[in-house]
């Protein structure tokens, strides 16, 4: 696929731990991610869910090598080159960094209190050396323009300004290394609902423009909606479905996804909510259950989920799932919101 | 005290004037300006508002559980029917006072938003709830023992008799959020406030743990304030809404008029802010601009810096009086204060 800007495969992270023993040492794993494989075209925004402890979080920081990947390959296709990320060395890998950038959850803690605000968003483009002297101004200026701050705020502390403030100089800190790829962890989670709406505009706004491509990551289902041109949703470390948006919220195939659906508060007080009880709780991933993995859980279970581990199959177009029964099951989407009567 | 009154009607909780201020070294901020609101028995008044609107501070007062440097305004009155039939006064009572200790879960329960800090380490699940148990009710160990068993069964945690002995950490989020329900209900409250007690919770954990509260609600028979800035949770839950901002009500309704007929400018907005399901893919319709600092609140209607609909020379000079649209939805706005006039 030539428009394809990243490539996953297989992807693997697994932390070791040390459990110990009365004899001996063994060393068990904890496997946050377990065989991931999904592309991102260019200038898409990739949605992913799933509930804490799912490994999400792991996926994205994985990408970027911010943490180092146990297995698999991630490819990235820039000016028709295409280059293995999981192969470049460290020198390398510095210079590639610049192609992408990482937006945080946290406006209060990523900002470090005792840097300017243009101190904040030039670090990228110093410590990679990417520009000098008075062009490392004229690119913060850029980048800050673009995220509609005040350039009289440069020169201030972050200590000064509000949430959705911060969350603009992080956006800012991350476009000023112009990079393709930015993966948004989380990003609009601590916002208020006004400034979470302002801010999610404004990413929109600059794919737009500039054609950025975003990996999504959030808990809250009808934000990562908006936002997300196709969805994945992720549990204990896999991808049980991935599917354009409205397919996936509307016509879900997978229990687990029903079952997220179903659960998403309604804000007409006259629908009646619904949500699929999950018996349980998500299983431990140092020992994720044989078969599939949600078979614990699912209230659709057959023996063979039991046994035999469902593949990743394309059901529809474009819309894959990893589960035995995705073709007989008829599962519930989204409820379709009544027409907006506000006023 | 003044001579005991009757409470209106079959209200658990009068709350009016409220007033609360922080001493702070920047100043004295004023984070609940003068608000009224009342909880009626058995039914669920949900509150709704950004950071800094005030929503905590007006509720935590209700059980005096504010920092020392907070002054309760000397005209702020919060009168709630206790058990017996007595109406207390709550703001009378000094913040150390046996009174005042006794309603303190026994009467009001309080769940707060991270089950992570709100339990200690180092005591089981099992001693935290009987020791609330012990402290309010007249049993003995054992019966205390069966309570706290029979409560954390009630709230859907699996096991509960070996779930008893175990400590916080052993725990995942969802059971520690429905432990402390438990611990709150053991003591069988009159009146139960949630604040945030969904926020960091997974959705499928949150849509659970809404319906219990419903569930032991109808049984229990209890009055819940729910604070949240979920406009989703709070239809689901709340019976009358309440929309603070600033430390201000700018309007209540029940939950029906809140979300299907919102008057105030600022309800409006956020309920279009809400990223919606067929909107995938629109622009937001965002607020501009940024919540004001409690230092430099606006004088006037503290939503005119940010209202479109804002009259200058009307909307920045005073706070606009309540106007009663219909029997159970008032709006604190100068859009409607004329039409009535």
């Amino acid at each position: 696929m030539s428009d394809t800007l990243l490539e996953i495969k297989d992807l693997k992270v697994y932390f070791p731990i040390r459990r110990k023993n009365l004899f001996s040492g063994v060393t068990q794993y904890v496997k946050a991610v377990d065989g991931v494989s999904f592309h991102i075209e260019k200038g898409e925004t990739l949605g992913l869910v799933g509930e804490s402890g799912s490994g999400k979080t792991t996926v994205g920081r994985s990408i970027l090598r911010a943490i180092e990947p146990t297995a698999g390959k991630v490819t990235f296709n820039v000016d028709g080159e295409t280059i293995d990320l999981s192969t470049l060395l460290d020198k390398e890998l510095r210079v590639f960094r610049k192609n992408m950038q990482l937006i945080f959850q946290d406006p209060y803690s990523s900002l470090n209190p005792r840097m300017t605000v243009r101190d904040i968003i030039a670090e990228p483009i110093v410590a990679q050396k990417l520009a000098k002297g008075d062009e490392v101004d004229e690119r913060v200026r850029e980048a800050a323009a673009l995220c509609k701050l005040n350039l009289e705020f440069l020169r201030r502390f972050p200590h000064a300004f509000s949430g959705g403030q911060r969350q603009r100089i992080g956006i800012a800190r991350a476009l000023v290394s112009r990079p393709q790829f930015i993966v948004c962890d989380e990003s609009v989670s601590a916002l208020d609902v006004s400034i979470q709406a302002e801010i999610l505009n404004l990413l929109m706004d600059l794919q737009k423009e500039f054609g950025f491509t975003f990996l999504f990551i959030a808990h809250d289902l009808s934000v990562v909606a908006h936002i997300s041109k196709r969805v994945a949703v992720m549990y204990l470390g896999q991808l049980v479905e991935l599917a354009p948006t409205e397919d996936l919220f509307y016509t879900p195939k997978h229990p687990y996804t029903e079952a997220l659906m179903s659960a998403i508060p309604e804000v007409d007080p006259n629908q009646e909510m619904n949500p699929v009880n999950l018996s349980g709780e998500i299983p431990s991933p140092i020992n994720p259950p044989s078969g599939c993995r949600f078979h614990t859980r699912c209230p659709y279970v057959q023996d063979i989920c039991k046994t035999d581990e469902p593949k990743w199959e394309e059901i529809e177009e474009k819309h894959f799932v990893t589960c035995h029964f995705a073709n007989t099951l008829t599962l519930k989407g989204a409820k379709m919101p009544p027409s907006v009567d506000a006023a | 005290m003044a001579k005991t009154k009757e409470m209106t009607n079959n209200n658990l909780l009068e709350v009016k004037d409220l007033k609360i201020s922080f001493k702070t070294d920047e100043g004295i901020i004023t984070a609940v300006d003068g608000i009224k609101f009342s909880v009626k028995r058995g039914q669920t008044l949900g509150i709704v508002g950004e950071s800094g609107s005030g929503k905590s501070v007006s509720t935590w007062s209700i059980m005096r559980l504010l920092p020392k440097n907070s002054i309760i305004d000397k005209k702020s009155s919060i009168k709630f029917q206790q058990k017996s039939g007595k109406v207390v006064e709550i703001t009378k009572f000094k913040s150390n006072s046996r009174e005042l200790r006794e309603i303190r879960g026994g009467e009001v329960a309080l769940i707060f938003q991270e089950p992570m800090s709100s339990f200690s380490p180092v005591y089981t699940i099992g001693n935290q709830i009987m020791e609330a148990v012990l402290q309010h009710r007249d049993v003995t160990k054992e019966e205390a023992q069966e309570i706290a068993i029979d409560m954390l069964d009630r709230v859907g945690i699996s096991n509960p008799a070996q779930r008893f002995k175990q400590y916080p950490f052993e725990l995942s989020g969802g059971m520690r959020q429905r432990a402390m329900i438990a611990v709150a209900l053991s003591m069988n409250p009159s009146l139960l406030i949630a604040d945030e007690p969904t926020t960091s919770l997974d959705v499928t954990i949150q849509a659970q743990i809404l319906e219990l509260m419903n569930e032991l609600q109808e049984e229990l028979g209890m009055s819940i304030i729910f604070i949240t800035h979920n406009l989703g949770v709070i239809a689901q839950v709340a019976d009358e809404i309440e929309v603070m901002y600033l430390g201000k009500i700018l309007e209540r309704g029940t939950t029906n008029d809140i979300i299907h007929e919102p008057q105030h400018p600022y309800t409006q907005a956020l309920l279009k802010a809400i990223p919606r399901l067929d909107t995938i893919g629109e622009r937001l319709t965002a607020i501009s601009g940024d919540i004001p600092s409690p230092l430099s609140r606006p004088i006037g209607c503290p939503f005119y810096t940010r209202c479109e609909k804002v009259m200058p020379g009307i909307c920045d000079v005073k706070m606009p009086e309540p106007t009663q649209l219909s029997d159970t939805h008032t709006v604190y706005c100068f859009l409607y204060e004329e039409k009535n006039v």
